[in-house]
């Protein structure tokens, strides 16, 4: 999936922000398509050519631009402007919150992560090493982004992304359905492709060749093939 | 000890300032000493809730700035003299406030009140981070609708995180308020119901505000409406939520819609 960053004056206190998201998840940007989105900039900012290279040399893959403002200079260079609305799909949003991820305490088990508060609207989880399990609910507009699988004890409202660094293995295991969005290893769906009669129920979703199955957890079949594989099955930039 | 509450939501006009009106007057006339202070510079309201505008003289940003002494700042409510305020200034811009100038406010505050009741602006910008940045605990003002309860879900995030008890790794108390609750509208699903707002927020609830003709009417003769229909449905659940506040455990009332007689008759023949 591509990623939009949106970058905010002041622009030093930004790239520091990010560099700190970087150190958090090492390989976030690996490889993947990110579209700028330079709305949030005043028309006055100097050189933004220099701070799209200063990023590039981060490691980040600039596919396009948005927003820039026509006098700036040498913007043209990083593709096109994207008009709004060929936004690929519904990108992920850097968050702008400070995840809440706990350090895992030192000798427990660092492949899993708990987390046994509510993921409030706006936060992000980003945990790559492996899987996330809430205990409470992730809010609309809230995501949890995990290597692995992602377990929620609670309702997902908002945004569910597992299998991060390519695990098509991983699966989502949620009490309630309500999500916005869920994707594993890129294949995503939102609430309007997800089958009606799952929505609010207890759930798993997984990969079945490259499709997303969903079935009702307390079915007699969990996790045969007899899942629904629904509709509209949607790969975005298929890493690497 | 002093208690410092932020009276916050995230979405706007959803009733933190007549809230903040409220409540401030509630515990004052329940013999609390009590300060109300209008974080919302550039678009005061709390003075006008208040019936204090044609006395204000000097602000919060005066204060903060060092220009006047917080002495000289406060305004002392005519009805009851255990309750004060601080208003906002109307004509700077918040980028006057400045933390540290905030935090010496509210230090001052702590050593005079028993209640320090901040009304935030709306939104997730500076002037609400500052507000809600010392309080002990929050007043989250939700109506019963989705986009006011999903923005209350990402300021709960924030006092969570952003705050000085957060930043010190201690918990910040939050209570959820939910205001302009139409019992008519939440029976016939035009409304969400009461379960799941507290579903989705999972916060305890301080009291359910009825929509009411009341508050209309208090803020336009500038009294809050527990001085001014301290009778009428809204008041009655603004004192039960100020006596919450202050430790009392009251069971909270959802408000049901008065049926008419037939209806009652027929509602227990069918039952
Ligand atoms: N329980 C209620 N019944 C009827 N009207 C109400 C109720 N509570 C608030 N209102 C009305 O809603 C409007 C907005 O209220 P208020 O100014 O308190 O909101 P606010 O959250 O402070 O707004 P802002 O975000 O602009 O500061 C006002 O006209 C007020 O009188
Ligand atoms: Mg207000």
């Amino acid at each position: 999936m591509a990623l939009v960053l949106a970058p905010e004056p002041p622009l030093p206190n930004w790239l520091a922000a990010l560099d700190a998201q970087v150190a958090r998840a090492p390989t976030f940007f690996d490889g993947r398509p990110v579209l700028m989105d330079l709305g949030a900039l005043p028309s006055s900012t100097p050189d933004v050519a220099a701070f799209l290279r200063t990023l590039e040399q981060r490691g980040i893959r600039i596919i396009g631009t948005e927003g820039a403002h026509p006098s700036w200079q040498g913007v043209e260079a990083w593709g096109r402007p994207f008009p709004a609305s060929s936004k690929p799909g519904r990108p992920i949003e850097v968050p702008d919150e400070t995840p809440k991820v706990p350090s895992p305490a030192p000798g427990s088990d660092v492949n899993s992560l708990v987390i046994d508060e509510p993921i409030r609207s706006g936060q992000s989880v980003v945990f790559e090493k492996g899987d996330v399990t809430v205990l409470g609910s992730i809010g609309s507009g809230a995501e949890v982004l995990a290597g692995g699988s992602i377990h929620v004890y609670g309702t997902i409202r908002g945004r569910a992304i597992a299998g991060l660094a390519g695990n098509s293995k991983a699966r989502i295991f949620c009490r309630k359905m309500q999500a916005e969005l869920v994707a594993i290893d890129g294949v995503y769906q939102t609430a309007d492709d997800m089958p009606a009669d799952l929505i609010g129920k207890a759930v798993q979703a997984w990969l079945e060749d490259d499709r997303m199955k969903m079935t009702a957890l307390d079915s007699t079949d969990t996790g045969d093939a007899n899942g629904q594989s629904f509709g509209r099955n949607i790969r975005q930039g298929r890493r690497r | 000890m002093a208690k410092v509450l932020v009276v916050t939501s995230g979405k706007g006009g959803v009733g933190k300032t007549t809230s903040t009106a409220a409540l401030g007057a509630a515990l004052a006339q329940n013999g609390a000493n009590v300060v109300v202070v209008d974080f919302d510079v550039g678009l005061r309201n709390l003075d006008l809730v208040m019936g204090a505008e044609r006395r204000v003289v000097y602000d919060l940003i005066n204060v903060v700035q060092g220009d006047a002494k917080l002495a000289q700042a406060l305004i002392r409510d005519k009805r009851i003299d255990t309750l004060s305020l601080l208003p906002a200034s109307q004509t700077r811009d918040k980028d006057a406030l400045t933390p540290e100038g905030v935090a010496r406010v509210i230090d001052q505050l702590r050593e005079k009140f028993d209640w320090v009741i901040c009304d935030s602006p709306a939104g997730i910008e500076k002037g609400a981070m500052l507000a809600m940045h010392h309080a002990d605990t929050a007043v989250v003002v939700t109506n019963p609708e989705v986009s006011s309860v999903r923005d209350s879900d990402r300021i709960i995030g924030m006092l969570d995180s952003k705050t000085a008890k957060a930043e010190k790794g201690e918990r910040i108390e939050k209570h959820l308020l939910l205001t302009r609750y139409d019992p008519g509208r939440a029976a016939r699903g035009e409304m969400l119901n009461v379960e799941d707002v507290l579903e989705i927020l999972s916060i305890p609830l301080l009291g359910i505000i009825p929509e009411s003709e009341e508050v209309l009417r208090a803020s336009n003769v500038g009294s809050p409406v527990t001085l001014a229909s301290p009778t009428g449905a809204a008041a009655r659940a603004y004192f039960d939520a100020a006596r919450r506040l202050a430790g009392e455990n009251i069971e909270v009332v959802v408000p049901m819609e008065r049926k008419g007689f037939m209806s009652r008759l027929f509602g227990r023949r069918v039952a």
